[in-house]
């Protein structure tokens, strides 16, 4: 680190992204709560199990060859090559990727993006509660938190992907990226895993199947709010300069940059995302008759659909395009569920998957024109390439092929319990064993005081 | 065309001020938004109405407000 002011930028934005990881490990506490809330009493140690073990699962692999991907693949493979020199830097071996004084940034920068391979392998997490075999689930999280979503981020969410070049793609805060693929993901397995028993009746009418405990859901959703604020801010580069940027910015004064290096600022997003979180709030309430957890889960919904703009829009527009994605998400997941009789437990097919495709191709229309990028020659932003964008997020890279290693882990006889599991619960035997240890230090007791300690008179 | 104002970004960023759509439009887009926000209240008045004087109807039933009250 040369000279004062280069130390300090360099140490800043270490720290603020570290910041941003230990904000961000909060969805995944709230994701746990949430899912640990909405399933039965007889499925809880399981739940939370599956969703822990993403954790470690979805980090070793990130670290062994998903962030790899990130820098191999902007241009791959429909416009070019693997990028191996930017690769080699980030590979498992490389010394970039360990203790180096040399490089203070990579570490915390690899974080940011692993936190975001959590919460998509986690979205998908939550559709498939209290029927799906474990094993099954971990699979999937590899394939989405270290395959999958990074591919679309090295194509779309990259200063140098061909869809950011080609088709003026933008998504500043991950409404594609990360959720329309993760929803279209969980879409593409509930569609092979099918219902929990009893969700549908005979005539096809679709069961409520409640929540055993709504306070954790409500402080779970909560701490998913918190966690999206690190997320947000994640998604930025704090405080850079036109010549470090290295495209057509001309002058000296250094910026806030989105993903792609354009400018925007702190301020900005801050803004949009409070209004986009408040009109998704209001929309959900009026549309779900003031049902609690499409309320809260709505306020999530409206910041998604925002978020692909939310680094431009201004703070009423973003409030607006919430409410609207969040009507839109609601009416479509009771359709969905009506028609194609898919149980999606949480609603993050809903609120991920169509909230996210919906804020891609509503910016589209509103930031047409606006560049995608600070460098020469890409693509302005547009409605087609929004849309091609969605199309690529929610079913390329999410929906096939989910639905594909669904259909071979059924074949397999390998991705759902068996029934007579699914209506004992998931957790029997540790519900067994916890009873049986009750009963044996309860009698442990009792022999105790009969054998050392008399009555009082 | 840019709804932003900016076609590209070969601008020094020191003479730039707001990027948001609609610049000129933001008296309109108050009047908008303080609808949505006006129309929310209309709706949720009704609905709370409507449904205060249907849970009134059904507490008729002494026993299910009794069963209510014994439930804390």
């Amino acid at each position: 680190m040369d000279g004062n002011l280069n130390a300090l930028t360099t140490v800043f934005t270490e720290f603020y992204y570290w910041v941003t990881v230990v904000f961000m490990f909060l969805i995944h506490v709230g994701f746990c709560m949430y899912e640990v809330g909405a399933s039965r009493r007889r499925n809880h140690m399981h739940t939370l199990m599956k969703n822990v073990m993403v954790i470690p699962l979805v980090t070793v692999t990130f670290f062994f060859f998903g962030w790899w991907i990130y820098w191999a693949f902007p241009m791959f493979p429909f416009f070019g090559g693997l990028d191996l020199e930017a690769g080699a830097a980030n590979l498992p071996w490389s010394q970039n990727m360990a203790t180096n004084l040399d490089d203070r940034i990579t570490g915390v920068f690899w974080a940011a993006f692993l936190l975001f391979s959590w919460t998509a392998a986690s979205i998908v997490s939550g559709s498939v509660i209290e029927r799906i075999r474990s094993s099954a689930l971990w699979v999937h999280a590899v394939l989405i938190g270290s395959v999958w979503w990074i591919i679309d981020a090295a194509w779309g969410w990259h200063y140098g992907g061909w869809m950011v070049k080609y088709l003026g793609y933008h998504d500043a805060y991950a409404s594609g990226v990360i959720h329309a693929i993760a929803g279209g993901y969980a879409l593409g397995v509930i569609t092979v895993l099918g219902p929990r028993i009893g969700k549908f009746a005979a005539d096809g009418t679709p069961r409520d199947i409640p929540p055993h405990n709504p306070w954790m859901l409500t402080i779970g959703i909560f701490l998913i709010y918190t966690g999206f604020w690190g997320f947000y801010a994640a998604c930025n580069v704090p405080a850079i300069s036109p010549e470090a940027i290295g495209g057509q910015i001309t002058g000296t004064t250094w910026t806030a940059t989105n993903i792609y290096l354009a400018p925007t600022s702190l301020s900005a997003i801050t803004f949009n995302f409070l209004m986009s979180l408040s009109g998704g709030l209001m929309a959900a309430y009026v549309i779900s008759r003031g049902d609690a957890f499409w309320t809260f889960s709505g306020g999530l919904a409206g910041v998604i659909t925002a978020s692909a703009g939310n680094d431009l829009y201004h703070p009423i527009q973003s409030m607006i395009i919430a409410a609207i994605g969040v009507v839109i998400a609601y009416k479509l997941h009771y359709w969905v569920e009506r028609k194609f009789k898919l149980d999606d437990a949480v609603g993050a097919v809903a609120v991920h998957g169509y909230a996210g495709f919906i804020g891609l191709v509503i910016a589209g229309f509103v930031l047409w024109g606006a560049p995608s990028s600070p460098f020469e020659g890409y693509a302005t932003i547009n409605p087609l390439g929004q849309f091609l964008g969605a199309m690529i997020m929610f079913f390329g890279l999410g929906f096939l092929p989910a639905f594909i290693v669904a259909k071979m882990q059924a074949a397999a006889g390998v991705l759902r319990i068996p029934e007579e599991v699914e209506l004992e619960g998931l957790d029997y035997a540790e519900n067994h064993a916890y009873e049986d240890a009750k009963e044996a230090i309860i009698e442990a007791d009792k022999a105790y005081l009969a054998s050392k300690a008399r009555p009082a008179n | 065309m840019s709804t932003i104002g900016y076609e590209n970004w070969a601008v020094d960023l020191a003479e730039v001020g707001p990027i948001y759509p609609m610049q000129g439009w933001e008296i309109p887009m108050t009047i908008v938004g303080v609808l949505f926000w006006l129309g929310w209240h209309r709706i949720q008045f009704v609905r709370e109405r409507k449904h205060l004087e249907a849970a009134s109807q059904r507490a008729l039933d002494h026993e299910k407000v009794q069963r209510s009250v014994e439930r804390y």
